[in-house]
């Protein structure tokens, strides 16, 4: 209640000044800036923001050490929406997707500054714990990363530790809706017991998707999903996050401006550390604003 | 195009030599190193298998009720049941000399025998009974052929009394199962190295009990909890250090603070088992680092990605999968501090015990003290004995690795 509460309040001040900042930004770049000077502007060109969002996050900076790899992000996600985060290799998409849960927390030597906000409430805040964060958060990572257990205790792992099942039958049925969102049911049903470490890279990879959503979290974060997967398991991927998206928000990772506009409603474009430009994902593809954005989707460079 | 392929072609000879020449190198290293394994195990056993068997000689005793008086049984003069029995096997022999010599074949570990039965069994007073008992060390070596017989160690007329004996088959070589079941003793027939074990037993069970849990659970604080600052780098340089300490030192450390400071009882595996924990622990501590490390990143994200907190991750993810590696450090440390001699000398371990430990508490010697001890004994029965605790020492070892394969092949995970 409390959380809701402090949203509403917070909102539409927020909103004025970001779109205040938008409409100036934006003149700045179309009519001042030539695209040449274009990768020196921190501003991003587009519509970063959005009403009623899920997640805030207000002037992000991460650095490794000394390196410098987020530089003043803005960026809102909407509930409801699947949001793609493009752009060549090394610009960060990994690295600001997993300020979203904190995830770099266990990296030595990094640091986010600014403000990211989970339904109103500052996820850096010192008194907020990352365990209940992540259950909310969940996270799909570039690599399949199933534990060496079996398929089922996979699955089950999240929900017995947040105690989300009652009773064994109740974690049956857990596992057994998770693994069927994930497509994965037909192809294990007969082999739960199996390490989850002998299914294929693919296989491997919708079992860390049903891992994750077997927690039931409210946000989604996925990075390069299907960079392991044929066409058919991408496409039941595919089908799976629009699915996902009547429930949840998702932001997903991609190197593929296809899927990125085949399941995403607003893509973001990030390079070099900063975030260009952000719209809708039709729009961002046909009629890209910055000269970057277009520039690595009709394929120049990245 | 087609000289890039030439190029490979002509290396390729030379490559296959290289690999073949490297084989052949590692094949020959493991034949001269199972070569002299299997010397050292072959002298070690052509030296020792004679322990397993032990000269017993079979008397008509007779349990002299005058003898046995009912006062004191525990006290009564058992090893003149002996000598009787002895005399009435050869009643040619007399004059005092004659019969201590006569009396000199059988072991003195005989009238402990005979007192033993009659308290155990009080209807046998009074009774007539056919027993083995032991021969003497000199008898059984000789007799074994261990010794010539003009070694000088036993006289003629008891050259001659074993032969009769041998032609009556009164005396014969039989399994030695005071070796396996008794303690140390001055009288080589009578030394088993039971005592040893058992204290060998009592002080590891006290080293793995502390060894294990610390290094472990500091080895898990460094890697996983502890900030990487110069403190840590401070305390992992000290830990490393310690590993390569002499042993010595660690049993120099538990006779100033363990003996001296807490007033711990001397020679007990308590004091033996805490001083080879300090020695073991550092091995432990950077073998369990190590498996630590190995456990790849991204499982460690996987668990805290569905929310698990440090602990939970630690616990359910990495310890599991570094436990192969450390049960591997920890016994290769609990092998090495069965085989230690030094640092036990310095806490009195080293002391002639021959009651058989039953607690942490008890005076007690570990294997290699006993077998330090046995080889520099001047009886010449001690050198086969000495031989075979060698291969008691051995074999625990073999059963301690053994345990390491089998609980690693138990906990591995492949991915
Ligand atoms: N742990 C780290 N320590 C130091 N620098 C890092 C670390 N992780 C990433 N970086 C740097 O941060 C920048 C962004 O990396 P990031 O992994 O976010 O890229 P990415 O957009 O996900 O690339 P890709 O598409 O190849 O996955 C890179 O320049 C990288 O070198
Ligand atoms: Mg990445």
């Amino acid at each position: 209640m409390k959380m809701a509460f402090q949203q509403e309040l917070w909102q539409p001040k927020e909103l004025d000044v970001a779109t205040d900042q938008l409409t100036r930004t934006e003149e700045k770049k179309e009519l001042r800036i030539p695209a040449e000077r274009a990768q020196s502007v921190g501003q991003t060109v587009g519509k970063p923001f959005v009403d009623n969002p899920r997640m805030i996050c207000r002037e992000v900076n991460v650095y490794y050490g000394d390196k410098h790899a987020i530089r003043q992000v803005s960026l809102d996600i909407a509930r409801h929406e699947v949001i793609a985060m493009i752009g060549p290799s090394g610009c960060g998409k990994s690295t600001f997707i997993r300020c979203l849960n904190r995830m770099n927390d266990t990296i030595d030597g990094c640091r986010v500054t600014g403000q990211i906000l989970l339904d109103g409430q500052n996820i850096y805040d010192r008194q907020v714990d990352v365990v209940p964060l992540r259950a909310q958060v969940g996270m799909v990572f570039q690599k399949p990363n199933p534990f060496p257990k079996s398929i089922y205790d996979n699955v089950a792992y999240g929900p017995k530790i947040h105690g989300l099942a009652r009773n064994r039958s109740e974690l049956d049925q857990i596992v057994e809706i998770s693994l069927r969102k994930a497509g994965l049911w037909e192809e294990v049903k007969d082999r739960l017991s199996q390490s989850g470490t002998s299914l294929s890279g693919g296989q491997q990879q919708r079992l860390c998707i049903a891992r994750t959503i077997a927690v039931g979290p409210e946000v989604i974060l996925m990075d390069e999903p299907c960079s392991a997967l044929d066409p058919i398991a991408t496409g039941k991927i595919e089908e799976l996050i629009d699915e996902l998206r009547q429930q949840y928000s998702i932001a997903i990772v991609t190197h593929s401006m296809q899927q990125a506009a085949r399941v995403s409603q607003r893509t973001a474009y990030f390079h070099l550390g900063d975030l260009i430009e952000v719209g809708q994902t039709d729009q961002l593809f046909t009629m890209p604003r910055h000269k970057l954005t277009q520039d690595y989707i009709t394929g120049r460079f990245g | 195009m087609s000289r890039s392929i030439d190029i490979v072609q002509r290396g390729l000879k030379r490559r296959y030599r290289a690999e073949r020449r490297f084989q052949r190198l590692g094949l020959a290293a493991i034949v001269v190193s199972l070569i002299f394994l299997a010397l050292l195990f072959a002298s070690i056993v052509h030296r020792g298998h004679g322990a397993l068997f032990q000269t017993h000689i079979q008397l008509n005793v007779f349990f002299d009720p005058q003898i046995l008086t009912e006062t004191d049984l525990n006290a009564a003069d058992y090893s003149r049941l002996v000598k009787e029995a002895l005399y009435a096997m050869f009643p040619a022999v007399s004059g005092r000399n004659e019969k201590r010599n006569l009396s000199g074949l059988v072991s003195s570990g005989a009238a402990y025998q005979l007192r033993d039965m009659v308290l155990g069994n009080r209807a046998i007073i009074g009774t007539h009974q056919e027993i083995w008992v032991p021969a003497d060390d000199d008898v059984d070596m000789i007799y074994k052929g261990a010794l010539a017989r003009d070694s000088g160690r036993l006289s003629k007329d008891q050259l001659a009394w074993v032969d009769q004996l041998h032609s009556q088959k009164k005396i014969e070589k039989q399994f030695n199962t005071a070796f396996f079941r008794s303690g140390d003793s001055r009288e080589p027939e009578l030394a088993g190295i039971w005592g040893a074990a058992c204290g060998s037993f009592f002080t590891l069970l006290v080293t793995l009990a502390l060894a294990f849990p610390l290094g472990v659970a500091t080895a898990v604080y460094l890697e996983e909890f502890a900030p990487k600052n110069s403190w840590t780098d401070l305390i992992e340089v000290n830990i490393n250090n310690l590993a390569a300490v002499p042993s010595i030192v660690f049993g120099l450390l538990g006779l100033a603070v363990f003996l001296n400071a807490f007033g711990l009882p001397r020679s007990a595996p308590l004091v033996g088992g805490l001083v080879l924990a300090l020695m073991t622990l550092p091995t432990i501590i950077i073998a369990s680092r190590a498996a630590l490390q190995s456990v790849p990143p991204s499982i460690r994200d996987a668990a805290l990605g569905v929310g698990a907190s440090r602990m939970q991750m630690i616990l359910h993810h990495v310890l599991p999968l570094a436990l192969p590696g450390m049960l591997t450090g920890t016994i290769i440390g609990m092998a090495r501090a069965l085989g230690e001699t030094a640092p036990l000398l310095m806490i009195g371990m080293v002391a002639f015990i021959v009651d058989i430990p039953h607690g942490f508490t008890d005076p007690a010697a570990v294997l290699p003290v006993q077998i330090y001890l046995w080889a520099d004994s001047p009886e010449r029965a001690f050198v086969e004995r000495t031989a075979a605790a060698t291969l008691v020492l051995l074999l625990f070892l073999i059963a301690m690795n053994g345990a390491a394969v089998v609980l690693r092949k138990k906990f591995e995970r492949r991915w």
